[in-house]
């Protein structure tokens, strides 16, 4: 099988091109940790509450340490139980200093759902049966809406919430 | 209806066509595939 | 010209003899099969692109759907019927008219070719009614645990069992034309059909063994629970090469029909099937970049299967190139020079060449963006935001749609014994740019829409009033006016079909195969060592993919049991 000269020359860029690509993205993940969400560890769907994180009284936002958080989510059709405040209200909007470390963790007792504030990093999908987590920290002050982003249900686009990152 | 054409096997594989024209067609392509993607990238470390 | 006895021998243990493309002609009963693919391709083009036209409307929060339609059934239409019905009766029409032309059906394979049809159309029909009686509100991709009707799963089986006749028939067809052509290198086109139809068999074995042993069993209720994440998996083992089945038609037309059309011969034929045989291998391996951001899937899997994901960009680096060097010669040989004089003698006015063109434009943005997609954690960024249909209007309703367009106005007047005249070419040239126009806007809508982290798969809605949901409205309503574009241009395509198929004058329309140069260096033998084309695939989806599966198996949680009430039944 023949080659032209300059076939040789753009399949050579573009094999080198693809693999600079790959040992940036494979830098990032295994050298820096950026990798996207992945976690294994398992719960029970029809018993959430088993797991600690999901106790109605650890959802929601806990501060750990100084600039460090903990965000507790169910995602369920067709909400997201962010916990609630002193009154017994469900809490919609967080608010997080910027430049604060986040971790997130969320499960389902349901079926699968997209866990995503929109315009940052934090995109998860959210299964039941596995806790997925992520840590992130949020630098860039903004309010960002927390959407559901797969498909779940008729009232699927009626998940939301809204975290707020603040100076 | 089998129309045949009898083809020959080539005996000079030395003469290359002239493709300076796509040489420089699939160059501005891989230009467009690389600023799309260190956009991307850019676009992914600033959130 | 005589060629000398010596390179004859020297070549010809290793190379194929070269006789040319033999073309055969269509029979009767071959061209009343193939327009029954195209007949249900047409009316879903048309249903579906009214659920396109609904989406964008609703999308825009201007509109309610009337007689409280649910935005999910029309979603769940749109993407069954675009997605899985229209694809694939175009392809395996299309695929048809090619062994047909190529290799040529005995009256007993074109019988089970016709049982192939009817399986496929009666599984069409069954899902269409689950859908839209609202039981079947689980989108095209039905992911468990959202539980539709049981005959919903069974269509869709069925759709897939009666595409499995037809490669059966494809496959016999080609074995028994290789048996009596023992020396001969199999004509291109059949070649590529071979090897789509290969890559489809092994693929759908993914979704059906879900559907058999996991779905069907537990929307049934003989099963209580599912394994969602294994039946996700299973999914995407072939929701990946169900994207590759669609392109590798556009590249069959793009490599061996497109350098006719413009009156030039094909490029290379040993690198065209090298291109398809690195499809084959590198298509199936790759679908856990369908599943990035998931839980319970190893980080080291997605990686390498990122890696594998790379691996398939390299056949399409081959066929741009391969393009451009058919464009530039043909160019060339009828006298245009210089850097891109070449580009003045295509046939511009040609929508046989035209609407392709179009598709291969759209297929540089469509291209880039496949490669954001795949870059493992930047795909964080757009997973599951409306960049990702963005993408893929680009490269399946753009790229691919066009192709079949720019096929379809030959192939239909062919089939029926009619004219492609200068009006429906006229007509055609106005549709291509209305689809361009129309898909550039709502396109870029999308994608700069996700980019602002925009979900997909949405009806409209104001989550909770926030600032970010605004903004996203001003590109929903840019995203209603490309759509809205479209369906017009879905609705010129389909007064072209009607006058193509009723109205043009009598005559033959060229079926067009390009051939290779009287040059050509001959094809090596080893391009058709199935057994090693096999068996390689094989293995790299056994790499890919046993560690994973036996993790998501070993390592499961409870499974689920079926919901419905959230998709509403
Ligand atoms: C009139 C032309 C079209 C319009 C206006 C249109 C519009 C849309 C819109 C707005 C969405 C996103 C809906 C959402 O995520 O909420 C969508 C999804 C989709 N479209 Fe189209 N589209 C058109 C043609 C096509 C064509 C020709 C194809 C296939 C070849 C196609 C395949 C799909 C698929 C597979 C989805 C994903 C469905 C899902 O997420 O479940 N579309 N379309
Ligand atoms: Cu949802
Ligand atoms: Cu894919």
């Amino acid at each position: 099988m023949h080659l032209h000269k300059y076939e040789k020359y753009w399949l050579g860029a573009g094999i080198v091109g693809l693999i600079v690509f790959l040992i940036i993205l494979g830098f990032g993940a295994f050298y820096l940790g950026t990798h996207p969400q992945s976690h294994g560890e398992i719960i029970d769907p029809e018993n959430i509450e088993a797991n600690d994180a999901f106790k109605p009284e650890n959802r929601g936002l806990t501060k750990v340490d100084e600039g460090r958080y903990v965000l507790n989510i169910v995602a369920s059709a067709f909400n997201y139980d962010l916990g609630t405040d002193e009154s017994g209200a469900p809490i919609k909007n967080i608010e997080i200093p910027a430049g604060s470390k986040v971790l997130v963790q969320a499960t389902t007792p349901d079926v699968i759902h997209g866990l995503n504030f929109a315009g940052t990093n934090i995109n998860m999908m959210v299964e039941p049966g596995y806790v997925s987590t992520m840590e992130v920290e949020l630098n860039n002050p903004g309010e960002y809406t927390l959407v559901c982003n797969e498909y779940c249900g008729v009232g699927h686009h009626l998940m939301y919430g809204s975290l707020e990152v603040v100076e | 209806m089998v129309t045949k054409n009898q083809k020959h096997v080539n005996t000079n594989p030395e003469s290359e066509p002239n493709l300076k024209g796509t040489l420089i067609s699939v160059s501005i392509l891989g230009a467009i595939l690389l600023v799309t993607w260190i956009g991307a990238l850019m676009l992914f470390l600033l959130r | 010209m005589a060629t000398p006895a010596n390179v004859v021998e020297k070549f010809s243990s290793k190379v194929f003899h070269n006789y040319g493309t033999v073309e055969l002609s269509l029979s009767k009963r071959e061209r009343r099969l193939i327009m029954s693919y195209m007949y249900v391709a047409m009316i879903s083009l048309l249903v579906g692109g009214l659920m396109g036209l609904l989406q964008v409307l609703a999308r825009s929060g201007e509109f309610e759907l009337p007689w409280g339609i649910n935005y999910y059934t029309i979603l769940t239409v749109h993407g069954v019927i675009l997605a899985l019905v229209m694809t694939s009766f175009f392809i395996i029409g299309f695929q048809n008219a090619l062994m047909g032309k190529t290799i040529g059906f005995s009256k007993k394979q074109l019988n089970w070719a016709w049982v192939g049809f009817w399986i496929m159309l009666i599984g069409t029909v069954i899902a269409a009614v689950t859908i839209l009686i609202g039981k079947a509100n689980v989108l095209y991709t039905f992911y468990a645990p959202l539980k539709a009707h049981p005959l919903f799963y069974i269509g869709i089986t069925l759709v897939v069992v009666g595409s499995w006749v037809t490669a059966a028939v494809n496959f016999r067809q080609f074995y028994l034309w290789k048996k009596a052509h023992p020396n001969e290198k199999s004509p291109l086109l059949a070649f590529m059909v071979i090897i789509n139809m290969l890559m489809w068999c092994i693929a759908t074995i993914g979704v059906a063994t879900s559907m058999l042993i996991e779905i069907i069993p537990w929307s049934l209720g003989y099963k209580n629970t599912i394994n969602v994440l294994l039946s996700r998996t299973l999914f995407w083992y072939f929701g990946h090469p169900l994207v590759y089945f669609w392109l590798l038609p556009a590249y069959m037309a793009w490599y061996a029909i497109i350098p006719k059309v413009i009156g030039g011969k094909i490029f290379s034929d040993s690198l065209a099937r090298f291109s398809f045989i690195l499809f084959l291998f590198f298509s199936i391996p790759v679908g856990l970049h369908h599943q990035l951001t998931e839980p319970g899937l190893d980080s080291t899997w997605k990686f390498i299967q990122v890696i594998l994901t790379f691996m398939v960009v390299i056949p399409s680096l081959m066929t741009a190139f391969s393009m451009f060097a058919t464009f530039e010669i043909t160019g060339r040989k009828k006298g245009y020079g210089g850097l891109f004089g070449w580009l003045k003698h295509l046939p511009w006015k040609d929508v046989r060449f035209l609407a392709p063109f179009v598709g291969m434009l759209a297929f540089i943005p469509g291209g880039a963006g496949g490669i954001i997609n795949a870059s493992y954690q930047i795909n964080t960024m757009v997973h599951n935001t409306i960049w990702v249909p963005g993408h893929f209007h680009l490269t399946a309703a753009t790229t691919v749609v066009l192709t079949f367009f720019g096929i379809a106005y030959w192939l239909i007047p062919h089939l029926t014994g009619r004219k492609l005249t200068d009006a429906v070419n006229r007509l055609g040239i106005y549709q291509t740019i209305l689809w361009g126009v129309g898909m550039t806007i709502m396109s870029t809508a999308m994608h700069i829409q996700g980019l602002a982290g925009a979900p997909r798969r949405s009806n409209f809605s104001d989550y909770g009033g926030t600032e970010q949901a605004a903004e996203w409205g001003a590109y929903q309503m840019a995203q209603a006016v490309g759509g809205t574009i479209l369906f017009f241009a879905i609705l010129l395509m389909i007064f072209i079909f009607i006058k193509m198929i009723f109205f043009s004058p009598k005559g033959e329309q060229e079926f067009p195969i390009a051939q290779e140069e009287d040059h050509a260096e001959p094809t090596p033998k080893w391009t058709e060592n199935w057994k090693l084309w096999i068996a390689i695939t094989l293995v790299l989806i056994l790499f890919a993919y046993t560690v994973p599966i036996m993790d998501v198996i070993q390592n499961a949680p409870p499974g689920s049991a079926p919901f419905d009430w959230p998709i509403g039944s």
